[in-house]
């Protein structure tokens, strides 16, 4: 079963809704042990990079995540902050990330660019994925966020996005997926995003 | 880089969508059932969707948080809500049911307090101030107080100028003179208020055609583009057909704005 993380960061109507359109099937908790029976994982978020470790750690989900993700190999996606604690920090807070990722948070240079990156642009695939099946399309998502991934090993990469810099719109290594944009409100090409991933 | 964005309007009157024209629901018409119309802008990929409670604010009504929750879940897009927002806890709740941005409208005409405070815990992104211009008497473009239903004194510009200083993140501008009317967006007044607006900018009223959305980007200076008859009605006799254009098409006549 597909479980979709519940740890009190944002709204997680519309990722549910979009599950439930694709002909997916998920449960949402915050629960370690319904935690611990999925076979997939979806681990979305709205907000600060220090509440989001706080939550995870204060529902106690940091040994069950590890254990799924590590050892078990369960794929998980993170999505907008969801993606961004998967690595190791953020310059947005103190804490340390899930670390998974060979990546770091960095701030967008607010001196020359509109902060936050607001609204759809374009991500542009490095890599082949099975997220990404349709080659031949011009993938367009919406953003909303005013950190950004950096990652250290170029083979991580699955898509970069152009906001004044290039920055790591969508990371994958192996099990672990992770996208910056809101799939759940990227309609026709975040259905088919999910649809790849619920698939997978 | 950022793409211009398209965004039909839809109007919510006694929980269904009408349409006016010149802000008349007397000369309005119902469209439909507002789910029913997410459900087709999903499939047509829609950039983003403004909702508005045409009654909410006129009644001195609290926002329907059940409705707006519905809209919220049933959209794959980005959503803007505006109607009968009074203060920072009914934004909240609006926010965390999965709004992106909320429009203020009749609450910033005399008093720039809400704003401030918005803008300030919610972050200037996801306020949006709602310009009403309609000619006065003597043809001169005013900011229209559409509550009691008159000109104010303010000049749009200096208007605007002052929401963006108070913390607005977005302008939503509706030439009420063409709202309904099919006659094209009012270039002159975008122009004017284009020039020193230092937020993304969205004009609304009068759109007929993508060459009218094309001018209005292209000439106009917008960041985007909104819409209400055009993506619901087809033909002179306005039968109800609810559309959106093909991203090629707006590919084509809109193209990127270069990230504004």
């Amino acid at each position: 079963m597909l479980v979709v993380i519940d740890y009190g960061m944002g709204n997680i109507g519309s990722i549910q809704n979009m599950i439930k359109k694709i002909g997916g099937k998920c449960l949402v908790s915050g629960d370690p042990e319904t935690i611990d029976k999925a076979s997939k994982l979806i681990l979305p978020g709205v907000g600060s990079f220090d509440a989001g470790m706080r939550n995870l750690r204060e529902l106690g989900l940091i040994d069950i995540l590890n254990k799924k993700v590590v050892i078990e190999k369960v794929p998980i996606l993170g999505i907008c902050l969801g993606m961004q604690l998967l690595t190791r920090s953020s310059e947005e807070g103190m804490e340390k990330g899930l670390g998974w990722i060979h990546a770091d948070v960095i701030k967008f240079d607010s001196q020359n660019l509109k902060v936050p990156h607001m609204g759809w642009n374009v991500s542009i695939p490095q890599k082949q994925s099975r997220l990404f099946v349709k080659s031949s399309r011009e993938e367009r998502f919406y953003f909303v966020h005013s950190y950004y991934v950096k990652c250290d090993q170029q083979s991580d990469i699955l898509t970069s996005t152009n906001y004044g810099i290039e920055f790591v719109s969508a990371f994958e290594n192996e099990n672990i997926f992770g996208v910056q944009f809101h799939p759940e409100k990227s309609h026709l090409f975040g259905m088919d995003l999910l649809r790849n991933f619920v698939e997978l | 880089m950022l793409r211009s964005r398209i965004i039909p309007t839809l109007l919510l009157h006694k929980k269904g969508l009408y349409k006016t024209v010149g802000f008349n629901i007397s000369k309005g018409k119902y469209i439909g059932d507002p789910i029913n119309a997410i459900k087709i802008f999903n499939d047509k990929g829609a950039d983003e969707l403004v909702f508005i409670d045409i009654d909410a604010s006129k009644e001195d009504k609290e926002p329907n948080f059940s409705l707006i929750s519905l809209i919220a879940t049933e959209c794959f897009m980005p959503v803007a809500y505006g109607g009968g927002i009074k203060n920072v806890q009914q934004m909240k709740e609006i926010y965390s049911i999965g709004i992106e941005k909320i429009i203020l409208n009749s609450v910033l005409l005399y008093d720039r307090s809400l704003l401030r405070e918005a803008s300030g815990l919610f972050g200037s992104q996801s306020v949006v101030a709602a310009v009403d211009v309609k000619k006065n008497i003597w043809g001169k473009p005013k900011v229209y107080d559409h509550i009691r239903k008159k000109c104010t004194k303010f000049n749009p510009e200096d208007y605007i100028l002052s929401l963006v200083e108070s913390g607005a993140g977005e302008i939503y501008l509706t030439s009420v003179d063409r709202e309904g009317t099919f006659s094209g967006y009012d270039i002159e007044l975008l122009k004017s208020i284009s020039k020193n607006c230092s937020v993304p900018l969205v004009i609304n009223g009068g759109a007929s055609s993508l060459q009218d959305m094309s001018d209005a980007i292209l000439i106009g200076g917008a960041s985007g583009v909104s819409a209400s008859s055009m993506f619901v009605f087809k033909g002179i006799h306005k039968a109800v057909l609810i559309t959106y254009p093909d991203y090629k098409d707006l590919e084509q006549i809109v193209g990127s704005n270069g990230g504004k």
